[in-house]
């Protein structure tokens, strides 16, 4: 039963801003290992509908559940309390900083009083990294000198150091290199073994469609429908988000199934 | 590549070494006689230096967070006529010792308050650094001629000048430069050691990060000021002890000295880097071009050229040592 369970759950979510219906009754699922693509057209709803998970935005209405129990998140310190944190492609790191000051950051490890515990910091820092397959020559090198991948690491290294159970990625591989989107790819591969819930947000759907378990598809707002990955073309997905047209074997929500 | 960034990283040691060397050898060729092994050389330059490091040390901070202190070279100012003042007014009525403390005391006090107000117009108003400081400038300027009634403010007061003029420890280190030894360690360990300094150059490496980790950059940007004042109150403190008169433009001419020191030590204008370290070797590079220059008798007019064109190498290096390594200087020398 408890396997049926989804880790989050956005029911019959509503959003408007001034009128304009930005997020429209949409209902989106993600089970714990489990990766979720979120595409659509710029302006589809799902930045909108995911900073209503993040805690940025409020829903006009329906309801949240976390590991099925239903939760009120109002600013991003309760979605961080639920354990979901949001990985930004920019933004997230001081590039001056190692990886440990960055994963640290405003939760440093102190040795006693106004010393920076730097040894534990880095030892913990290194052990998160390895648990991301992450081989750094030096984790005291700048994040400015590490890959477009080694430093999405860092970000997520930052997330799970601090118990994050489920992680929103947004535009995980805008920018980045074919080598690199593959090493985001492996990091994507060893959170899920980790037993992390990922929803994965792109405009793009080629970055996303071979690293998601599944696709759900947002236009105009609305939801088109969720997919399985291995059932369906990148052609039927993109047909989803161009003309909002379903192929055969779309389906409901897991939740709904069960 | 590895030769060349340690080069790069150590250059401001190196050039400082170099400049050394020059002057001493020089001075053995033409005069016969030593240069630095004269103590009174020696602590000339110390004192020198001195005067510009309390300067440099908070700006330090300022110019790591990706700011910039244009004021404190009048609140040192501020500083050095408030001190004269109050003594001036005591000494009739209290022991020496007694004005004395009095007269440093509310000299720091009252430089902390252009201090505090620089960091909330910045962090609250969102007054760019440069503007607010720049008007800061202009206030304490005049603040200062004002208390001072446009004079300079002598004092005879023993304590005073045993403060700005004694010698201790076998009497060969100058009491300022002992005093600027241990506010330089200290704030040295607050950078490069504590949760504060870190949040200073998160804060100046990206500040949207920094706010997003929780780093409460408001109270941060204003303490740096208050630091960035207080040292620069102790250079006004020094001045008056030295020449036992407080001047309201006692900081002025060090300003962009100090400014220079922090970038030859390997800040950045951006912002994210910078050490300690890296400020006191580019106090005694400057220190050193400037007495140098005078004791082999080049017209003194040379020191601003020279110091002027030490600037312009030294950014120089910094940028092709980005280009190189994608470094900028934090941990140099730390």
């Amino acid at each position: 039963m408890a396997e049926n369970t989804p880790l989050v759950e956005m029911r019959n979510i509503y959003k408007s801003f001034g009128g304009v219906h930005a997020v429209e009754d949409v209902t989106i699922d993600l089970f714990a290992g489990e990766v979720v693509g979120l595409v659509g057209h710029n302006g589809a709803g799902k930045s909108t509908l995911i900073k209503m998970l993040s805690g940025a935005y409020t829903a006009d209405s329906g309801k949240i559940f976390i590991d099925g129990r239903e939760v009120t998140i109002n600013n991003p310190r309760d979605a961080r309390k639920y354990g979901i944190e949001t990985i930004y492609q920019t933004l997230a790191l001081a590039d001056n900083l190692d990886a440990p000051a960055n994963i640290f950051l405003g939760r440093e490890l102190m040795r006693s009083g106004y010393l920076l515990n730097d040894d534990a910091m880095e030892a913990a820092s290194r052990e998160v990294l390895d648990r991301l397959r992450l081989n750094l020559p030096s984790v005291k090198e700048k994040v400015v000198n590490l890959s477009g991948g080694q430093r999405q690491a860092v970000a997520i290294g930052r997330a799970i150091y601090f118990n994050a159970k489920i992680l929103i990625m947004d535009e995980p591989t805008a920018a980045l290199g074919p080598e690199e989107t593959a090493q985001v790819g492996e990091l994507i591969h060893q959170l899920k073994k980790e037993g992390l819930g990922i929803f994965l947000i792109s405009h793009d759907l080629h970055d996303v469609f071979d690293l998601s378990d599944r696709v759900s598809v947002l236009k105009n707002g609305a939801l088109v429908g969720t997919v399985h990955t291995a059932d369906v073309t990148k052609d039927d997905v993109l047909a989803m988000i161009i003309a909002g047209k379903l192929p055969e074997v779309a389906t409901t929500p897991k939740s709904a199934q069960a | 590549m590895r030769i060349l960034r340690l080069l790069t990283g150590a250059w401001s040691w190196l050039f400082l070494l170099f400049i050394l060397i020059f002057f001493e050898v020089w001075s053995h060729v033409t005069y016969g006689r030593t240069f630095f092994g004269n103590i009174f050389n020696a602590q000339s330059i110390l004192l020198a230096a001195t005067q510009i490091l309390m300067m440099a040390l908070g700006l330090t901070f300022i110019i790591i967070s990706a700011g910039i202190d244009l004021s404190i070279g009048f609140i040192a100012g501020l500083s050095a006529v408030t001190m004269a003042v109050v003594i001036r007014a005591l000494d009739p009525h209290l022991a020496p010792g007694w004005s004395f403390l009095a007269g440093i005391s509310a000299a720091v006090l009252i430089s902390l308050i252009p201090g505090f107000i620089n960091g909330w117009m910045i962090a609250k108003l969102k007054v760019p650094s440069f503007i607010g400081t720049l008007g800061m400038f202009g206030i304490a300027r005049g603040a200062a001629f004002l208390i001072a009634d446009g004079a300079t403010v002598s004092i005879r007061n023993p304590v005073a000048r045993e403060f700005g003029n004694g010698r201790v420890i076998f009497d060969l280190v100058p009491i300022p430069v002992l005093i600027a030894i241990i506010v330089t360690l200290t704030f040295h360990y607050l950078l490069s050691s504590t949760k504060f300094g870190l949040y200073v150059y998160a804060m100046g490496g990206n500040y949207a990060s920094a706010v997003r980790a929780g780093v409460n950059t408001t109270r941060l940007t204003i303490i740096i000021f208050m630091i960035s004042a207080f040292t620069a109150s102790l250079m006004g403190l020094f001045y008056t002890g030295r020449f036992s008169a407080g001047a309201g433009d006692a900081g002025e001419p060090i300003l962009l000295n100090a400014v220079a020191a922090v970038f030859i030590g390997g800040a950045s204008l951006t912002g994210g880097s910078g050490t300690i370290i890296g400020t006191v070797i580019g106090s005694l590079i400057i220190a050193v071009i400037q007495f140098g220059l005078v004791f082999i008798n080049v017209p003194p007019f040379w020191q601003f050229v020279a110091v002027g064109l030490v600037i312009i190498i030294a950014v120089l290096i910094d940028q092709s040592r980005d280009r190189l390594t994608g470094m900028s200087g934090q941990e140099e020398g730390a």
